[in-house]
């Protein structure tokens, strides 16, 4: 038998795991990476003349980065890896990819496919967060992570989510200063969210201490804010984030920068493209692939691993990736990988389930503040790339009788700018439901749309 | 609780905390010099020395890039090629030159834009 051709999307966590899986069952998968490293965005590896240690950038999780480091370094002449790579459309059995700094294209043949596509922030618009020195919470880590750079001389990071407070810790480790960080979730998770976040309870302290960390170092950390406006000039961006604390008092925190996230949003367009049927997830509020407990889609080849199927971190990530290879190798009825898949199974699930308790806390202790999204003023802009407002949207409900996401898209452009809707997707959905008066699940979802970045227009397909 | 406005228009927008031991770079961005360090992204230059990457086509103010993943397009600069960049996702090279604006007189010229040129009116 030949040896099946499997593509690997993706070089974070899931994905090198699920290469090393491939490495070990003696198939040369070909790995696509957009970055021109492996790390992905969590273990993201600075650039070469950079001499930080790892624990300076990683922390806690300096030996899980370095570990998934050396553990790519160590396949590299066994994968045919293609860097700064984007995969750009899926169609049935082939991937097409785009080399970014050549613009030459490949069309590649696949038995399996496993898309570790990772997730980027979720955004909650705020009026004012279209101007320049808003960033989201990951754009905030990865100036100091691969530039060491802070994105302001004063920054406010207001949110939710565990990115918030690590963020926010590291910026004031490295010496920047920051402002205040505001949480829109409360101070106290409730029982179900502390249920689930007991499922890892050293990470649920790690997380707690951060926050002391942050209160020792004068740091205003409030809970329970409910975002207000970010003032700020056309010219000179933002200068204050106004917002109301726990009590309903307003208060105003001068700064040149603001980190904002409200967690993670999978990034789910290989997937769509690929016709994988998608679920809407009631906890987080989100349309999520349906995959089975091994990592498969209901696309037969197609497999899906990392935080682009379930938002369950680094952990969970590394552990899903090596049991979707697994599962892919078995289907092929590949005699080691078979071997390899009903050894490792139990356990990897098992791992998987506990990632899942604690990702279901998270969840519930840092919620998606869908809410906020509903009462947003119509003049604030929702669509950053094409600055379309919150009352523009619901024009296409009111006046067009939109009660669809796709055809609200249709009539305002909030979805279809150059971001195809990563960073207004949800809170459209959630103003589009509010307008409607419907269940958010009911306005569906955006379709993906290739190619799903931006492709230039001199792409040259290569023979 | 309010505190004082920063001050803007001079400087950079971001501020550096550590590896400024790196060789420095050479570029020209709008046509004014500029240096770099060796490794620095094309974004991160741009804001270590003004406080805008591009200002936005739809009339709401500058902008100076929001994920810095390659996900949100928001940093798109021009070499003098014409050639688009993701400032974020590009690497500075020495000797680089870049501008801000899109390089208009690469865009084909229409019958009207000719006629304009010539100072006539197109009919």
């Amino acid at each position: 038998m030949t040896s099946p051709r499997v593509v690997v999307v993706g070089a974070g966590p899931a994905g090198v795991r699920a290469a090393q899986v491939l490495v070990e069952a003696g198939v040369r998968a070909i790995v696509i990476d957009e970055g021109r490293r492996d790390g992905g965005q969590i273990y993201r590896r600075q650039p070469d003349g950079f001499t930080r240690t790892h624990a300076m950038l990683y922390g806690s999780e300096a030996t899980k980065a370095q570990a998934l480091h050396h553990g790519f370094d160590a396949l590299r002449a066994q994968i045919d890896y293609r860097a700064e790579t984007l995969a750009w459309n899926v169609t049935a059995g082939q991937i097409h990819t785009v080399h970014a700094p050549s613009g030459e294209t490949a069309t590649l043949d696949f038995d399996a496919l496993i898309v570790c596509a990772g997730a980027t922030d979720r955004l909650m618009p705020v009026p004012g967060w279209n101007q320049a020195g808003c960033y989201s919470l990951g754009a905030a880590q990865i100036a100091l992570k691969a530039q060491a750079c802070a994105i302001g001389s004063r920054v406010v990071f207001m949110g939710s989510g565990p990115l918030l407070y690590l963020v926010a810790a590291q910026y004031v480790k490295a010496g920047a200063k920051v402002e205040a960080v505001l949480d829109t979730a409360p101070a106290l998770p409730g029982w179900a969210g502390l249920r689930g976040l007991l499922h890892r309870p050293r990470l649920l302290l790690r997380g707690l201490a951060l926050k002391a960390s942050l209160r020792r170092a004068g740091v205003t950390v409030l809970n329970g804010v409910v975002p207000v406006h970010i003032d700020g000039t056309p010219d000179g961006g933002v200068s204050r984030v106004v917002a109301r604390d726990a009590l309903g008092a307003e208060r105003s925190f001068g700064c040149d920068a603001v980190g904002l996230g409200w967690h993670l949003r999978a990034e789910t367009q290989l997937a769509d493209l690929a016709r994988c049927e998608f679920a809407f997830e009631p906890l987080s509020r989100q349309w999520l692939p349906r995959i089975d407990a091994d990592g498969r889609s209901s696309t037969q080849g197609v497999y899906l691993a990392g935080d682009g199927a379930r938002l369950l971190g680094a952990d969970g990530a590394e552990a899903a990736g090596r049991l979707a290879a697994l599962a892919a190798l078995h289907d092929l009825d590949h005699a080691h990988g078979r071997t390899l898949f009903a050894a490792e199974r139990i356990s990897l699930q098992r791992t998987l389930a506990t990632m899942n308790g604690f990702r279901e806390g998270l969840a519930q202790a840092f919620p998606w503040p869908h809410a906020h999204a509903a009462a947003l003023p119509n003049d604030a802009v929702v669509c950053r790339c094409e600055a379309v407002t919150a009352g523009e949207l619901r024009r296409s409900v009111f006046e067009f009788g939109s009660q669809e996401v796709n055809r609200a898209k249709a009539f305002s452009r909030v979805g279809m700018g150059r971001c195809q809707g990563r960073y207004c997707g949800h809170a459209a959905a959630e103003i589009v439901a509010a307008a409607a008066s419907v269940p958010v699940e009911m306005v569906g979802r955006l379709r993906s749309q290739a190619p799903v970045k931006p492709l230039m227009m001199s792409a040259q397909e290569h023979e | 609780m309010s505190n004082p406005l920063p001050e803007h228009g001079s400087g950079g927008r971001f501020v550096r905390l550590a590896e400024t031991e790196r060789p420095t770079l050479r570029l020209v961005i709008d046509g004014a010099p500029a240096t770099a360090l060796e490794g620095d992204t094309l974004l991160v230059a741009l804001l270590t020395h003004g406080r805008r990457v591009r200002s936005s086509e739809f009339g709401d103010g500058t902008r100076a890039g929001f994920c810095l993943m390659g996900a949100c397009q928001d940093c798109w600069v021009w070499d003098e090629a014409g050639q688009r960049l993701r400032a974020c996702s590009t690497v500075v090279t020495d000797g680089m030159t870049v501008r801000t604006t899109p390089p208009a007189s690469l865009w084909p010229v229409t019958p009207e834009v000719a006629a304009r040129e010539r100072g006539e009116v197109f009919r």
